[in-house]
């Protein structure tokens, strides 16, 4: 007994410095300051703040879960919690005390400045005690919700989880929120929620209350719903299953009228991108082809569409050459290129195949950048003057009118994505992704089983292409780095390899969030980064993992191919 | 998962028209590389004496790229897997030492005690690279042993940007420079051929860098296990070796060459450094890795200094010949078709890959 007290001790202070790390290096990296623009509550809490909270908050939740686990008493869970709290704060507080004795660690740590200072005292620079009193009362406060999460029955939880999370949602996006709702509400009525564009308090209570009161009754209701649903005969369900699809695709259509324009050229930018998602992963969720030269396909379509149409000088045919002939000439010109540059490639396996895929990226980007094909696509200017795209007479200049040319094209490629799913060659892709040479015994041609998954999942990326050369009006190199495949790669990741509704999710995720909070494109690749390690550790199937996938990792994973070393680092890895 | 030796790989895969593509693409290649030379050495563009000093610049280039890629090569041949983040382990320790070198060259200690300074600064690198290698080692890859092959491969990607965008975070995004140190500025002539100092002192400092590493490897007992696990784990295991320890000391030591080549590198190019410093020296660092036979550290040595020099004289060579305008501005692709043409033609390498295991 006396040991296990000890250990929950210790835990809690491990907790602690691992949460505090992660404090002093969200701050340290700047990110705090760069989120403290943007007030969630208006005049209560910045973003900035919720993030010195998470960290204390997490670790208060880790400490006293695992005080639970070793069955103390709540008293003692809750001052695991507290204890890590007040750890969490030691290394943003020894960082503090180096700055304020050590003159220039701001010419070196370039964030170490006085907005961190003043974001970790909460507004106490010139008084030091005061402002570490305040960062520590913060951070205890914070895992002491932590602590008290772990203690509140699962239903209350989440509905108090679910709550929070709205408000945090519709305070962080607040800008964009307001630009929706001002087209149905009256702007009085908006001002008395949203100061400018955060939340009001009254309001955001309001929401809180709501979104508790309604996840509870849904936590509660929920085994009712789902059997009720279940027990209807089979020609209803279909009916509901149709109606709801109807609304859905009502909702799809009118989106763009929904949330304006700035919106929806967001949206477009997501649409491009669930393409070349949808594209990409038919080589590496499918066929187990890890292309890290994706952009190559991108580019293609653009540089094609672009010369095609342009009416610069450097356009080929003045200008006259429609969009909708350009579309399929890109993605015939993707399909060459993929297919040619898949030859060479086709006995490579794995991670060699990677990085050769990447060094064609790379290649395709220096030499659209060179002067040796600059009278062709225009060196480091690009191609300029590229007209939009005109259906019957009317030129669709605007991103809502864009919209339906990518819904339209995502709803292609999505339906021969389902298709080739389930198809023959579908299957062959999966199994030469399991093991090549076991395919090859079973007599499928793997040769040709990879060019024509690089072929296809090319053509994708040249469609989109195309259509953001349109988007756009002038195509530089610089929007062609391997920064692009990267993108695609980590949506793929993020939303589940094989998944199509996965991909979906993760364009929406990492296209489109980057573009609503601004401060955070700062930290864009940062996070990819961040989440690529953290999938791949925790979660590799992804967010809507596939079933076929599922059923593979279930099945890899239990008997832990551990012979050799993952033995030892099994209690590791668990935490 | 026990890995299965296969004698020849592509056993299965006897596709003549594959084959017969890529043996067409070999002799359009080797066509276009003799006839771009033979252009320009007849044309005689350029006098003995450049080609002298572009061969010099490319092996004191080749000496940090060789550095580079035996960290890669170290843990290939150990983990069989590509520490694509490598490139980034080399930018950490040279983009925190440029600090360091700056306080040096203030306070006057650089130039009074080059040799010194440079020495403190090339071992402060060191550190700070491993200790990245070391916590990379320990977060990200050590849980994924055994893991699918793609999987380390993704986080190392992941792991690559994460880091880069963290030092970005910590110091910035501007270029920083290494302040220029006065011992080395001059030139060396030799009769008509000029060659700057830092040329040769960049290359013999790598040279006893990697010529330590050798000894290490060859002569020691820690390297006797590291060449023990590498060649089968379980054995090693068994005769009492620490697996994790052995795999830690690879990091380590490949971690602390990538940090020593960040502050050699930074010498020896006045342009500065950054956080986006490390990935185009990691792929080809890589290739040089590959080019050499990747788990193959003479390889990895030799294959880096190759690199160089073809950088170096390449463009200047085939493409100038081939009537490219710009060539200098294609030195990448030299370095990336050369990437891709080793991975087609010769994946084992130069000097052939020490391991015989089935490559995924």
């Amino acid at each position: 007994m006396e040991r296990d007290k000890k250990s929950v001790w210790r835990s809690a202070i491990e907790t602690g410095l691992i949460m505090g790390v992660v404090l002093l290096y969200l701050g340290v990296i700047g990110m705090f300051a760069a989120f403290q623009e943007r007030e969630v509550i208006y005049e209560v809490v910045t973003l900035g703040q919720i993030l010195i909270f998470f960290p204390a908050l997490i670790g208060g939740w880790m400490a006293a879960r695992r005080a639970q686990k070793s069955g103390a008493a709540p008293v003692i869970v809750m001052a695991s919690a507290l204890v890590a709290g007040a750890v969490t704060a030691v290394p943003t507080l020894i960082m503090l005390f180096i700055n304020a004795n050590i003159e220039n660690v701001r010419d070196v740590l370039v964030n170490v400045n006085r907005d961190w200072v003043d974001m970790v005292t909460f507004d106490n620079r010139a008084d030091l005690l005061t402002g570490t009193l305040a960062l520590l009362g913060v951070l205890i406060v914070s895992a002491g919700v932590g602590g008290v999460l772990t203690l509140l029955p699962k239903k209350l939880r989440g509905a108090l989880m679910f709550a929070g999370a709205l408000v945090l949602l519709i305070g962080m996006f607040g800008e964009t929120v307001r630009q929706i709702l001002q087209q149905l509400v009256p702007r009085e009525t908006l001002d008395t929620i949203y100061r400018r564009t955060s939340l009001r308090l009254t309001p955001a209570i309001i929401l809180f209350v709501l979104g508790f009161v309604g996840s509870y009754f849904w936590e509660v209701r929920r085994n009712a719903v789902t059997r009720s649903y279940n027990a209807m005969p089979a020609p209803q369900r279909t009916v509901v299953q149709r109606i709801g699809l109807l609304i859905f695709l009502v909702a799809l259509l009118a989106l763009p009228w929904i949330v304006g324009r700035a919106l929806s050229d967001i949206i477009v930018t997501v649409g491009i991108y669930v393409m070349m998602g949808l594209g990409l992963n038919i080589a590496i969720g499918l066929a187990g082809l890890l292309d890290l030269g994706y952009v190559t396909n991108y580019a293609v379509g653009a540089y094609v569409a672009a010369v095609l149409t342009s009416t610069g000088a450097l356009g080929l045919t003045g200008g006259q050459m429609s969009f909708w002939v350009v579309i399929p000439i890109a993605l015939i010109a993707a399909m060459i290129t993929g297919f040619i540059l898949a030859l060479p490639i086709l006995k490579m396996r794995g991670d060699y195949l990677a990085i050769a895929t990447l060094g064609f990226g790379e290649i395709i980007g220096t030499l659209a950048i060179s002067d040796w094909l600059r009278p062709v696509i225009g060196g480091a200017q690009g191609v300029l003057f590229i007209p939009k795209p005109n259906f019957f007479g009317t030129e669709l200049v605007n991103p809502e009118q864009l919209y339906y040319i990518v819904l339209a094209a995502c709803i292609v490629t999505l339906f021969v994505s389902i298709r080739l799913n389930n198809s023959r060659i579908g299957r062959t892709w999966m199994a030469v992704r399991e093991d090549e040479d076991v395919a090859a015994a079973m007599g499928i041609d793997t040769a040709r089983a990879k060019l024509l998954a690089f072929t296809v999942s090319a053509a994708t990326g040249g469609v989109a292409g195309a259509i953001f050369a349109a988007k756009v009006g002038t195509v530089f190199p610089n929007s062609f780095t391997v920064f692009v495949s990267i993108n695609v790669l980590s949506l793929i990741i993020l939303g589940g390899m094989g998944s199509n509704p996965g991909i979906v999710l993760g364009a929406i995720a990492l296209v489109g969030m980057p573009e609503l909070l601004r401060e955070f494109s700062e930290f864009r690749w940062l996070i990819y980064g961040a989440l690529l390690i953290i999938m791949m550790l925790n979660r590799p199937e992804g967010l809507i993992p596939s079933k076929v996938r599922q059923r593979e990792l279930a099945a890899e994973n239990p008997p832990e191919p551990a012979p050799a070393t993952s033995g030892v680092t099994q209690p590791a890895a668990g935490d | 998962m026990a890995s299965v030796p296969v004698t020849r790989r592509g056993r299965f895969q006897d596709f003549s028209w594959v084959d017969f593509i890529i043996n067409a693409l070999r002799v359009i290649i080797i066509l276009l590389v003799i006839v771009g030379s033979a252009n320009t050495l007849l044309s005689g563009r350029f006098t003995f004496e450049q080609w002298v000093s572009l061969f010099v610049a490319g092996l004191a280039q080749g000496s940090i790229y060789a550095l580079i890629a035996l960290g890669y090569t170290l843990v290939y041949g150990i983990l069989l897997m590509i520490n694509f983040a490598h490139g980034e382990v080399f930018m950490s320790g040279a983009l925190t030492t440029v600090f360091l070198a700056q306080a040096f060259a203030r306070s006057g200690f650089l130039d009074a005690q080059p040799l010194l300074a440079i020495i403190i600064l090339i071992i402060f690198a060191g550190l700070v690279s491993m200790s990245v290698a070391l916590l990379l080692e320990r977060l990200a890859y050590r849980p994924l042993r055994g893991a699918p092959r793609l999987v380390p491969l993704i986080t190392a990607i992941g792991a690559s940007f994460f880091l880069q965008y963290t030092f970005r975070g910590l110091f910035g995004s501007q270029f920083r420079s290494y302040p220029a140190v006065q011992a080395l500025t001059g030139s060396l002539e030799i009769g008509s051929i000029s060659i700057p100092i830092v040329q040769p002192v960049v290359f013999i400092a790598a040279l006893l860098l990697m010529a330590g590493l050798y000894w290490l490897v060859e002569r020691t007992k820690l390297g006797k296990a590291m060449r023990a696990v590498s060649e089968n784990k379980e054995v090693s295991r068994l005769m009492g070796i620490d697996i994790d320890q052995i795999i830690m000391f690879t990091f380590a030591i490949g971690g602390a060459l990538a940090g020593a080549a960040g502050v050699i590198n930074g010498l020896f190019r006045p342009q500065g450094v950054n956080f986006f410093m490390g990935f185009v020296p990691g792929i080809k660092a890589f290739t040089a890795a590959v080019l050499g036979g990747i788990g193959n550290i003479r390889g990895a040595m030799l294959g880096g200094l190759f690199l160089g020099v073809i950088e170096a004289v390449g463009p200047n060579l085939v493409f100038n010949g081939l009537g490219i305008p710009g060539s200098n501005q294609l030195k990448d692709v030299i370095a990336f078709t050369m990437l891709v043409l080793v991975l087609i033609f010769r994946p084992q390498g130069l000097l052939g890959e020490r391991l015989t295991e089935k490559k995924a």
